[in-house]
């Protein structure tokens, strides 16, 4: 298969998605074994949408997402460590501990969270992009939310402001087919998500979430209009979490026929069988980058392990930005 | 000194800001080309343009997440309500958002955002357009509350919201938007979180905000006429809350009435009897009593309306009983 991106770019898309896939393995793990507690949406399946974005963004560009957020964070260059200690609620997250697995922030990253109300980032994501162009910048707002959310008001009404005033964004909904345990089938009439863009005059599309090249070529698209002022884009990107909703869904309501089908087009092992076809890296390569990530991985376990609980007195901070605030103690 | 209606001293306040700070911008219903629902905003679309005073079409939820995240992105929105019982569809975005970025991303992302319209009754308008809310955002921490009728105080007042760099409600009342008062040319800002004793008085205290204050005020002029010297006190801020004026008064006057248009369960006065009960127990000669709205929704016929809203002889019965004379 012709391609025009190049064997940086497939090492990279490799090298990421690997360590997304190898970070939530773990977390699920640890999550068994209660050293993460809380809830825990992992993003194992979706990891192709992370890469491919990172290539058609830039660095000082804006994400966004949902509680489903540790795959999106890491992309954006929140390190495993910061993100594995946040799971930990340990004081070096990327939240300090105070957020958890559904609120990593980073704000050097401009990666501005995780969100735990379905959709509320729908509006925040307008709201950010909003800001750019009240500032006169050429930055670009990637706002992720999931089918779930794809029903609810809050996309309407913003939908039709993001495009009233030509908001520079990005709206994607990741469509993993399940908003918890209910299928888009039982949700709406309208299954083709990316058309809700028609009503509001507002340029959709539909994305194969499972090849990077995809995503890649579809973010790009819809970053150049919003930075040359061509307004918002809605991109349905169809992706498959291989695991449940969360932790503790079994996901019982769907097949292991329908899984297997996901699985087979596993965007980690596409990369890699173009790389190794196209022979841009020999599988000592290969091994070593597994390598890598694996100690990558490691690592941010023994660092979370060894940082320390934020300090009691965390408690009374960050509610307001005036440290002397006067909180009611009894 | 001049004077000024209410809705010119909140519009001022707003445009000294704006001249102050070009990451300020004013969005909401009819602030723009109608020249707000209220005229609070009358001109401002003429010296400010179109990118900072901004129409919204009638989507509360969403425009107040659009200035939510515009405020997480280096910009100071004020999000105008046309009232703040329309604001219910955004609560989502006050609570659930505004008031929990900053401690959800451990201290990075602040929100330094003003929502402010009107609260309260406003005459005859029904269940839907007459509650008065400061009790439910005082509740969020995260959040300041503040409730004023008073156009000296509400201008200090908004300049300081402006320029605070956390999120604040700005309740304002409908009825009082054309309430005159003496306003000084010159810029002046008022803290956030200090109640002001608007009438000093040593027989007892009342304690009141927003248009409850004009109850409160009138009350003790009668009582004056019986000879009984009232303190009244105005709250201003809720959140935080000046318990401390309101303790040093009631160590003069040993006697506490609260009247509010809030409804009584876990209201503002449930909150101030607590803490005064709490910190000055042994300087109170009567139990705090306090006034209401009925625990009810607001009714369409006068009468009703008139029953269900704190008055002047209720109060004044109120501060008689405390004061244990005859009624």
């Amino acid at each position: 298969m012709p391609t025009p991106f190049g064997k940086e770019t497939y090492l990279y898309w490799y090298e990421i998605m690997l360590l997304l896939r190898k970070f939530e393995e773990k977390a699920g793990q640890l999550y068994g074994m209660q050293k993460i507690r809380g809830f825990c949406h992992l993003y194992i399946g979706q990891e192709a949408i992370a890469a491919g974005m990172m290539t058609a963004i830039r660095d000082d560009d804006n994400v966004i997402t949902a509680y489903r957020d540790h795959g999106l964070a890491i992309a954006k260059g929140i390190t495993a460590n910061a993100c594995m200690a946040e799971l930990y609620g340990k004081a070096t997250g990327c939240s300090k501990g105070k957020g958890g697995s559904m609120h990593f922030f980073s704000k050097e990253k401009r990666f501005f969270g995780g969100h735990g109300i379905v959709g509320g980032q729908i509006g925040l994501g307008a709201g950010i992009a909003f800001a750019e162009q009240y500032q006169n910048t050429d930055r670009a707002t990637i706002c992720y939310f999931g089918d779930g959310a794809a029903r609810q008001g809050m996309l309407h009404e913003v939908f039709n402001m993001a495009v009233l005033w030509q908001l520079p964004i990005v709206f994607i909904c990741e469509n993993n087919h399940y908003a918890m345990g209910t299928s888009v089938e039982r949700t709406s009439k309208v299954l083709d998500i990316y058309r809700l863009a028609d009503a509001y005059d507002m340029p959709g599309d539909s994305v194969d979430g499972m090849s990077c090249e995809e995503v890649h070529k579809g973010i790009d698209r819809a970053v150049r209009r919003a930075r040359e002022k061509g307004g918002p884009t809605f991109l349905e990107i169809k992706t498959y979490r291989y695991r449940g909703h969360s932790m503790s869904d079994p996901a019982k309501y769907r097949t292991k026929e329908e899984l297997e089908e996901y699985k087979e087009k596993d965007p980690i092992n596409q990369v890699l069988k173009m790389i190794l076809d196209s022979k841009w890296a020999t599988q000592e390569d290969i091994d070593l980058i597994n390598e890598k990530v694996k100690t990558e991985v490691e690592e941010s376990v023994k660092f979370a392990e060894e940082s320390p609980l934020p300090d009691d007195s965390e408690l009374y901070k960050d509610i307001y930005t005036d440290e002397n605030y006067p909180y009611i103690t009894d | 000194m001049r004077t000024i209606p209410l809705r010119q001293a909140l519009r001022e306040a707003m445009e000294e800001e704006m001249r102050r700070d070009n990451s300020v911008f004013l969005m909401g219903e009819e602030v723009a080309q109608y020249n707000g629902a209220y005229k609070v905003s009358q001109g401002m679309l003429d010296e400010f343009g179109d990118k900072r005073i901004i129409d919204t079409p009638i989507s509360e939820l969403g425009f107040t997440a659009i200035g939510v995240g515009a405020a997480m992105n280096n910009t100071r929105p004020i999000i105008e309500f046309m009232t703040w019982n329309f604001a219910e569809l955004a609560l989502d975005q006050i609570v659930n958002h505004a008031a929990k970025i900053l401690s959800m991303s451990g201290g990075q992302f602040s929100c330094p955002i003003v929502f402010r319209g009107p609260n309260g009754s406003a005459g005859q308008l029904g269940a839907q357009h007459s509650q008065a809310f400061e009790n439910w955002y005082a509740n969020v921490p995260g959040l300041k509350v503040i409730s004023t009728m008073n156009p000296y105080d509400a201008k200090g007042l908004l300049k300081s919201a402006i320029r605070d760099n956390d999120p604040v409600v700005f309740m304002e009342s409908e009825i009082a938007y054309g309430e005159m008062a003496e306003v000084p040319e010159e810029e002046y800002l008022i803290p956030i979180g200090k109640a002001d004793v608007k009438r000093n008085g040593t027989d007892v205290t009342i304690v009141s905000y927003n248009k409850m204050m004009k109850v409160a005020m009138t009350a003790a002029e009668e009582l004056a006429k019986e000879n009984i010297s009232a303190e009244v006190i105005d709250l201003r801020t809720i959140r935080p809350l000046d318990w401390q004026t309101i303790a040093e008064s009631v160590k003069k006057t040993n006697r506490l009435v609260i009247v509010e248009e809030q409804w009584p369960f876990g209201s503002v006065s449930s909150e101030i009897t607590y803490r005064i009960q709490k910190e000055v127990f042994d300087y109170l000669d009567a139990p705090i009593l306090r006034i209401c709205s009925a625990d009810t929704n607001m009714h369409y016929a006068s009468n009703l309306v008139a029953a269900h809203i704190p008055d002047v002889p209720r109060t004044v019965k109120l501060v008689k009983e405390v004061l244990y004379m005859k009624k």
